[in-house]
């Protein structure tokens, strides 16, 4: 627990993280951005296990177990998702979102 | 003093993540996010979790974000603008992310937190490193190894899709 600081800043803090990573997610065409509010958005989620860890149960270390899974899940997902990207560029020249539309039927 | 570095590096990270969000050049968004993750960083530091901060650093800044920067060079060209996104979508996209904040918040402020006070464990690699590869109580050996594997099998599926075809190839 840190001094001085309640734990509602905190979780204010990382919702606002969350919710500003949503609207890039919504408004963004290109799909690298798209990524990057994908990953500003699991940041957040991060930041809320380490909260919770730290205030709640600070006797345990799950929270950071979490963390660290999701940091490994979220890298293996931008390696899997970049090759994806560049993959399409090579085929159809562009990364937006509207164009991608090879593969519906 | 702990309270004044806090304050000041989620001010750091909601500024950023916002022009990362909303900036038109797409090299920028980039650089926008490095600074959001290594902030993040910092926060972790404050709390004293010394090596989640450390693999925050090694993983974020030193691989994704390199392959981010990696890849918009090879797809983007550096002088062209994002486009705009239409004012209708912003304005619905703003309603429904304030409404979202709004409720998360009201939520948090309904409900009591309760520390179940004890002394707090401390954070050495020593002792995450005892725990991770735990079978027993508490241990988490399980989805270590499955996480090992998912590595194995994205790093496989990737080569898999970057790889160019040989045989077509007039271009």
């Amino acid at each position: 627990m840190i001094e001085g600081i309640p734990i509602n800043h905190i979780l204010i803090f990382s919702t606002l993280l969350f919710f500003i990573g949503v609207y890039g997610f919504l408004t963004r065409r290109n799909l690298i951005t798209i990524l990057i509010s994908t990953e500003l958005m699991l940041n957040a989620v991060n930041i809320n296990f380490v909260v919770f860890n730290r205030y709640l149960y600070p006797d345990k270390l799950e929270g950071q177990f979490f963390s660290l899974f999701i940091i490994a899940i979220a890298a293996a997902e931008a390696a899997v998702a970049i090759a994806i990207f560049i993959n399409l560029y090579r085929n159809i020249k562009s990364i937006n979102v509207e164009e991608v539309d090879k593969m519906k039927h | 003093m702990t309270e004044v570095f806090f304050y000041l590096f989620t001010a750091i990270v909601l500024t950023f993540a916002v022009l990362a969000v909303t900036t038109r050049r797409i090299l920028r968004a980039a650089v926008y996010l490095l600074f959001v993750l290594i902030a993040t960083a910092v926060i972790y530091f404050i709390t004293n979790f010394y090596f989640l901060a450390a693999v925050q650093i090694l993983v974020y800044v030193g691989g994704i974000v390199v392959l981010i920067i990696f890849s918009i060079l090879l797809t983007s060209h550096l002088d062209q603008r994002l486009e705009k996104p239409s004012a209708l979508k912003v304005l619905f996209t703003t309603i429904a992310i304030i409404v979202g904040a709004i409720v998360t918040t009201y939520t948090i402020y309904g409900y009591n937190f309760q520390s179940n006070g004890r002394e707090p464990e401390d954070t050495s690699v020593n002792t995450i490193g005892k725990q991770l590869l735990n079978y027993g109580d508490n241990g988490y050996v399980l989805p270590f190894e499955v996480i090992s594997i998912l590595l194995l099998a994205a790093m496989i599926a990737a080569i898999a899709i970057a790889k160019r075809d040989k045989e077509p190839a007039d271009d």
